[in-house]
């Protein structure tokens, strides 16, 4: 059975409500590391990190370059750079124009992640107002990895898990308050992989 | 062996060639950016793999270009990150006017929108005709365009928000003219400014520098090549003299971090101790 080794979440409008919820309830000793990319303003300074990390049980921090992935941690794409894996498992920040509108953009780090991981990924998509994440979740699920979206029905804003659902099919759709259980099972040793997700929107 | 790692190996072979064949090593590149701007090349192009694209790499230059300007090109901004440069015009500018001339190495300035940003800057500051700047590229074609310093007008808007941001003290309008679709750069902000090709992985330092830029390069490198870079560009400054690196890159955990202090506290811009 697969052994996950991190977990990747891409998010847009209405992130930080969705990240309070999710990130909230993960216990301090999460197994897996967690990457995120929240679309933000390129002058918003660490403040997000800093805010999460006070509310949140799970140590929350901006990435740093050159920074190695740990459990238990959750890394936030810092403002204007995106956010790469690398092979050895450490992290790496790009300047390189924003990829569908966005820098930090979901796609590059899903990309990355899909390559270095494999099928030990799991790919995350919650609210937003557009595409980004897409090319991310398909990179993903042709690594192997899973692939997990949040319900439209239940996202402040549809789009972005919309267009996820249309560019692949996903493993779990789930609303936000069902999205931390189920990523602990996941991380718990993959009981809970594949056919059992909630409802079916493939 | 997955799709995705016969791509590494292919990568790996072709900068292997590169290397060999026109001296350009990217073998200390970051593997993800690398592959990511080498995947958008081979997307563009007719070939369908890496290994089908080496062949003619290998034996025509002027693709070797292509790929060349498409693996190496840093994108940048004017004033980008404005608190950086207001914390240059606030802390760092008041040092360099203590001497009676100043060299500056900007190191990987693309197409030079910061080059320009900092000649504005030091002529806001009364350091007209008091400076040279040495702004360097790996890539020749980059540093022709940066020395006309002809950007699109359709940045201009932005550009200016940030120049503002980072405490500009006249109107920016006044350092273009606008053109059909481009905005020129004012003259006076390229008479004491260099564009010389340099390459950090092979080439050798600048002497006695008062300041080194070299922003959002470095991320790009592998651990080894950082520490090259860094060892140049501390080789390359005076005592006193200023390291500005991007709001990302840190001196801790490097090996000459002890020589230098953050000037701000996340400001990234390092003095070198004396003695």
């Amino acid at each position: 059975m697969a052994k996950f080794r991190a977990v990747v979440i891409g998010v847009s409008s209405g992130g930080v409500q969705a990240l309070k919820l999710l990130l909230g309830e993960l216990p301090a000793d999460f197994p897996l590391p967690v990457l995120i990319v929240q679309h933000i303003s390129p002058d918003a300074g660490n403040g997000m990190a800093k805010l999460l990390n006070n509310l949140c049980a799970i140590h929350v921090k901006e990435a740093d370059e050159q920074e190695p992935v740990v459990p238990a941690t959750v890394y936030l794409a810092p403002p204007n750079y995106h956010l790469l894996v690398e092979r050895d498992g450490f992290l790496s920040l790009s300047a390189d124009p924003p990829v569908s509108f966005a820098r930090p953009s979901v796609d590059v780090l899903f990309e990355s992640a899909a390559a270095v991981f494999g099928e030990g990924l799991i790919g995350v998509i919650l609210t937003g107002a557009n595409y980004d994440g897409s090319r991310g979740v398909q990179a993903i699920k042709q690594n192997g990895g899973i692939v997990v979206v949040q319900d439209p029905d239940d996202a402040e804003t549809p789009q972005m898990p919309l267009a996820a659902l249309a560019a692949t099919e996903a493993d779990h759709v789930v609303a936000l308050a069902d999205m931390a259980a189920l990523l602990q099972s996941l991380a718990g040793g993959g009981a809970a992989r594949r056919g059992r997700s909630t409802t079916s929107h493939a | 062996m997955t799709a995705d790692e016969l791509v590494d190996v292919e990568i790996r072979l072709l900068l292997e060639g590169l290397q060999q064949v026109y001296g350009y090593d990217f073998r200390d590149y970051a593997d993800a950016s690398i592959k990511r701007r080498l995947t958008q090349w081979l997307a563009e192009s007719p070939f369908e793999t890496f290994s089908q694209a080496q062949s003619r790499l290998l034996r025509e230059p002027e693709l070797f270009v292509s790929l060349l300007q498409g693996i190496t090109v840093n994108v940048t901004d004017m004033f980008r990150d404005p608190s950086f440069f207001r914390t240059l015009r606030e802390q760092v500018i008041p040092f360099l006017k203590t001497y009676p001339f100043v060299k500056i190495w900007h190191a990987g300035c693309a197409s030079g929108e910061e080059a320009y940003s900092m000649a504005i800057l030091l002529n806001e500051e009364g350091m007209a005709g008091r400076y040279r700047m040495y702004a360097t590229d790996i890539d020749e074609a980059v540093l022709a365009k940066a020395a006309q310093g002809v950007m699109p007008i359709t940045e201009m808007q932005r550009y200016t928000r940030n120049y503002q941001k980072s405490g500009g003290t006249a109107s920016f309008a006044d350092y273009y003219t606008a053109r059909y679709d481009r905005a020129i750069l004012a003259a006076n902000l390229k008479k004491d400014i260099v564009f010389a090709p340099h390459n950090l992985v092979a080439d050798a330092e600048f002497g006695e520098m008062n300041m080194v830029l070299c922003r959002n390069v470095m991320i790009y490198f592998k651990p080894a090549l950082k520490e090259r870079c860094l060892r140049l560009f501390d080789n390359s400054l005076l005592p006193g003299g200023f390291l500005c690196l991007g709001l990302k890159e840190t001196l801790e955990r490097r090996k000459m971090g002890d020589h230098y202090d953050e000037l701000v506290p996340g400001s990234r811009i390092y003095r070198k101790r004396y003695g």
